[in-house]
């Protein structure tokens, strides 16, 4: 009951409250424009819908041209020699390595590949801008950025056989490559799942002069995870570098299908982020935006969305034949106009860098160096089977033990059913 | 130059891939497929694998169903599977269609396609990329019915989601996730054991009036191959099918697993004189205890196994209610032969997996004890 009358009495005192602001005078403010918290900005009085029709769409940044010319001599990088020789050598041995291990899935060696033809300087370009102590979210298609920092055509070929050598373990399946030196978070299948995670290690690391690149596709900007991402990014300040590879395609599906706007650069402004859409296919313009990019990030602590335009030339993966929902003519057309090496070719003969003798002697001496670590890759063992249950925790727990225990049990006994001949004895 | 020829190896046929792909398969299978006998549908038959029959169960719900629409991550084009291969030509690209790269997109979308009396069948391009959507479907698609008290429902929606292991699959292209569903009130989830019994399914999980989760084990796409019924028909969803009569263990699975377990009945007759009782679930959720308790009264001794982990595998639900049921007719403790608490590793599946020797070693500890 007297809960009840309490009820009653703050009830009046309300509606008492109500009436008091009533009779409040009005008093106006003097700022002209809108007041909303949810938008700095102006009022109109004639109505029209805001669309694609009202921004242009967002250009594409370029450095050389189709023949690897430089246009605007004060965009040129001014790289040194050396520099420019390992752009060309690493874009190209890619190459080689993609030809070498995508033969070798088919030939049922290693169980899985994926090309990175058309995307050699999107890797490269964006690569060289950086420093080692930059990190590095991949998606899945950036083997020339590990190229670059390092990583060894050993390290690529134990990792996709998954034998003992593989700082993988065998445990992932070809391609998800990671390196802890290179600071190069190892690659994990799901798609955009890096993209917040990596706003989260540049939030992390403010203020210690390194930046953070996330690449990602296409199609992987339309999960939920790209969203947060670039709202994180935006609204915490970080200092990432949120690297679109917009290769036209994710798997099957064409841009056309993936998004409705102007691809994904144009959604940096809307989340209030430094955009930047560059030719993908250039690497000198990959190179120039991605500095540039680094040092805006570093300079006041905020993210750049990086969109570089690209064509994904091979397959999605040895599980794909992209002749069912691509013309071959398509592909041709990229694999010989706009082709990454080719304009960087084209740039380092024009500067006599370059030469017919220099490319096939390099030629020979990629497919040799690659061949060796195949060839080495393919003999060594397996791990042994129990390093299955390592690394699930950092301590192995009793339950799993004991699991381990009864596999062992079991080894003993059945181990002529198992192939033991590929794996590591002890 | 180079590229010249690195466009013509992309550009190999389909026959070369699948070749390749059923050299790994065959070489890398731990169970031999056998056509389905269980199921009696009447009418016209043909061969088809397990894409052809779903294609073939989703065809049908294309042509009876106006309102039905198809849709996920590269459906468009046949989906990476092939299961919707043809269907954009045939029905239009309104109502077969890629979505954009989005699991929880797509699993909303299909809940609002369902809520408003269309029929939604959406593909999730693997089960270990469900996770994403796992809001929609936990929290919405499942409850919609019971926060509404009724008044609204998303009963109409299937979501196809291929599941298990393939050989070469590793962490995030094997999971078998049907644990995490079944601790789901509202949806179903089944799992078909081939290409007969998954078009079956399918086409009553389109047409049940709640929501329904089909987790298709991929190695069966091209693995399984039997004489299909090509017409119209339904395989019921909560019942368990006895696959082989036996009289001292009963063998419970689901999925490409059943097809192990079936050889272990053999196995386990040949080396033991064991007579085994291979039971297929088929559904998760609901489940059909009534076939699991009797077949264990008669055996007294239970094996269950699965792909997904032992800790809080779906093996565990059925050990609990076995033993609710059947306390006194147990001569021995249920095994669980599953895979091990840990992710599904890329090298190590040959020891992953509950193969025939682990479960035929179970058996003969059944049968020891």
């Amino acid at each position: 009951m007297s809960v009840m009358n309490r009820s009653v009495s703050v009830l009046s005192k309300n509606i008492r409250n109500c009436f008091v602001r009533r009779h409040v005078k009005r008093s106006l403010s003097s700022e002209a424009g809108p007041l909303f918290p949810g938008a700095k900005t102006s009022w109109t009085e004639s109505f029209d819908f805001t669309g694609k029709h009202s921004y242009a769409p967002i250009p594409v940044y370029r450095v050389m041209d189709r023949r690897g010319n430089i246009i605007n001599p004060d965009e040129e990088p001014k790289l040194p020699d050396e520099t420019i020789l390992k752009m060309y050598k690493d874009m190209t041995l890619l190459n080689v390595m993609d030809k070498i291990l995508y033969e070798s899935q088919r030939q049922g060696r290693i169980s899985f590949y994926m090309t990175n033809y058309g995307e050699e300087a999107t890797q490269i370009g964006s690569a060289a801008a950086l420093d080692l102590e930059d990190i590095v979210y991949g998606q899945y298609r950036e083997a020339g950025v590990l190229m670059w920092r390092g990583f060894t055509l050993q390290q690529f070929v134990d990792q996709c056989y998954g034998n003992k050598d593989d700082r993988g373990q065998g445990k992932q399946m070809p391609i998800h490559y990671g390196s802890k030196e290179l600071n190069f978070i190892t690659i994990s299948s799901p798609l955009s799942t890096q993209m917040p995670q990596a706003v989260g290690s540049a939030y992390a690391l403010k203020g210690r002069n390194r930046v953070v690149i996330c690449y990602f596709g296409d199609g992987a900007a339309s999960e939920g995870d790209a969203h947060a991402a670039l709202n994180f990014a935006a609204t915490l300040d970080c200092p990432v570098l949120m690297f679109c590879r917009n290769n036209g395609y994710a798997i099957s599906t064409p841009v056309e299908e993936q998004y409705g706007g102007d691809g994904v650069a144009a959604r940096g402004p809307a989340y209030g982020m430094h955009t930047v859409r560059v030719d993908g296919n250039d690497v000198f313009a990959v190179y120039n935006a991605t500095r540039r990019a680094k040092e805006y990030a570093l300079r006041e602590s905020k993210p750049v969305l990086i969109e570089a335009m690209t064509y994904r030339v091979g397959d999605h993966s040895t599980s794909d034949d992209s002749s069912a929902y691509r013309s071959p003519d398509e592909v041709k057309q990229w694999s010989t106009n706009d082709y990454p090496t080719d304009k960087l070719r084209f740039h380092m003969e024009s500067r006599g860098l370059w030469d017919k003798e220099k490319e096939k002697e390099w030629q020979q001496q990629a497919r040799k160096d690659v061949m060796a670590a195949f060839q080495a890759g393919e003999v060594k063992h397996k791990p042994h089977w129990s390093v299955m249950f390592d690394e699930v925790y950092k301590f192995v727990p009793p339950h799993l033990q004991k699991q381990k225990a009864d596999m062992k049990e079991h080894m003993d006994k059945y181990k002529e059913h198992y192939p033991l001949d590929k794996f590591d004895g002890k | 130059m180079a590229l010249t020829k690195v466009g013509r190896i992309a550009m190999k046929t389909l026959n070369d891939e699948i070749k390749v792909l059923n050299n790994v398969i065959v070489r890398r299978n731990n169970f031999v497929y056998t056509p389905d006998t269980k199921i009696t549908v009447q009418g016209e038959k043909t061969k088809m694998n397990m894409f052809q029959s779903i294609n073939s169960a989703l065809d049908i719900a294309l042509r009876t169903d106006d309102t039905a629409l198809v849709f996920g991550e590269d459906v468009g084009f046949g989906g990476v599977f092939r299961c919707t291969l043809g269907l954009r030509d045939k029905y239009g690209k309104d109502r077969v269609f890629n979505t954009p790269l989005c699991e929880q997109g797509i699993a909303g979308f299909a809940i609002g396609v369902a809520a408003v009396g269309s029929t939604a069948i959406a593909e999730i391009q693997f089960a270990d990329y469900i996770f994403p959507a796992f809001d929609q479907l936990v929290n919405e698609a499942a409850k919609y019915r019971y926060r509404s008290g009724g008044t609204f429902d998303c009963g109409k929606l299937t979501v196809r989601a291929p599941c298990g292991a393939v050989g070469h699959g590793a962490l995030y292209h094997s999971q078998s996730p049907e644990a995490y569903f079944a601790h789901t009130p509202g949806l179903k989830v089944v799992i078909p054991r081939g290409p007969t019994k998954a078009k079956g399914l399918l086409l009553s999980c389109i047409r049940d009036p709640d929501p329904c989760l089909v987790l298709e084990p991929k190695i069966l796409y091209r693995g399984a191959e039997e004489d299909v019924p090509v017409g119209d028909f339904q395989l019921p969803i909560g019942r368990a099918d006895i696959l082989a009569e036996g009289s001292d263990v009963t063998l419970i699975g689901w999925g490409a697993q059943v097809h192990v377990l079936k050889q272990v009945a053999q196995l386990a007759k040949e080396k033991y004189s064991v007579s085994c009782e291979v039971i297929d679930l088929v559904s998760i959720l609901p489940w059909d205890m009534d076939t699991v308790c009797k077949s264990v009264k008669k055996t007294k001794r239970v094996l269950i196994a699965h792909e997904a982990p032992l800790t809080g595998g779906f093996g565990a639900e059925i050990v609990a209610t076995i033993q609710e049921e059947c306390f006194l007719h147990l001569e021995a403790p249920i095994a669980r032969v599953t895979g091990f608490d840990t992710p599904f590793p890329h090298v190590f599946e040959p020891f992953y997996l509950p193969d025939k020797w682990r479960c035929l070693a179970a058996v003969a500890k059944l049968v020891n004890y």
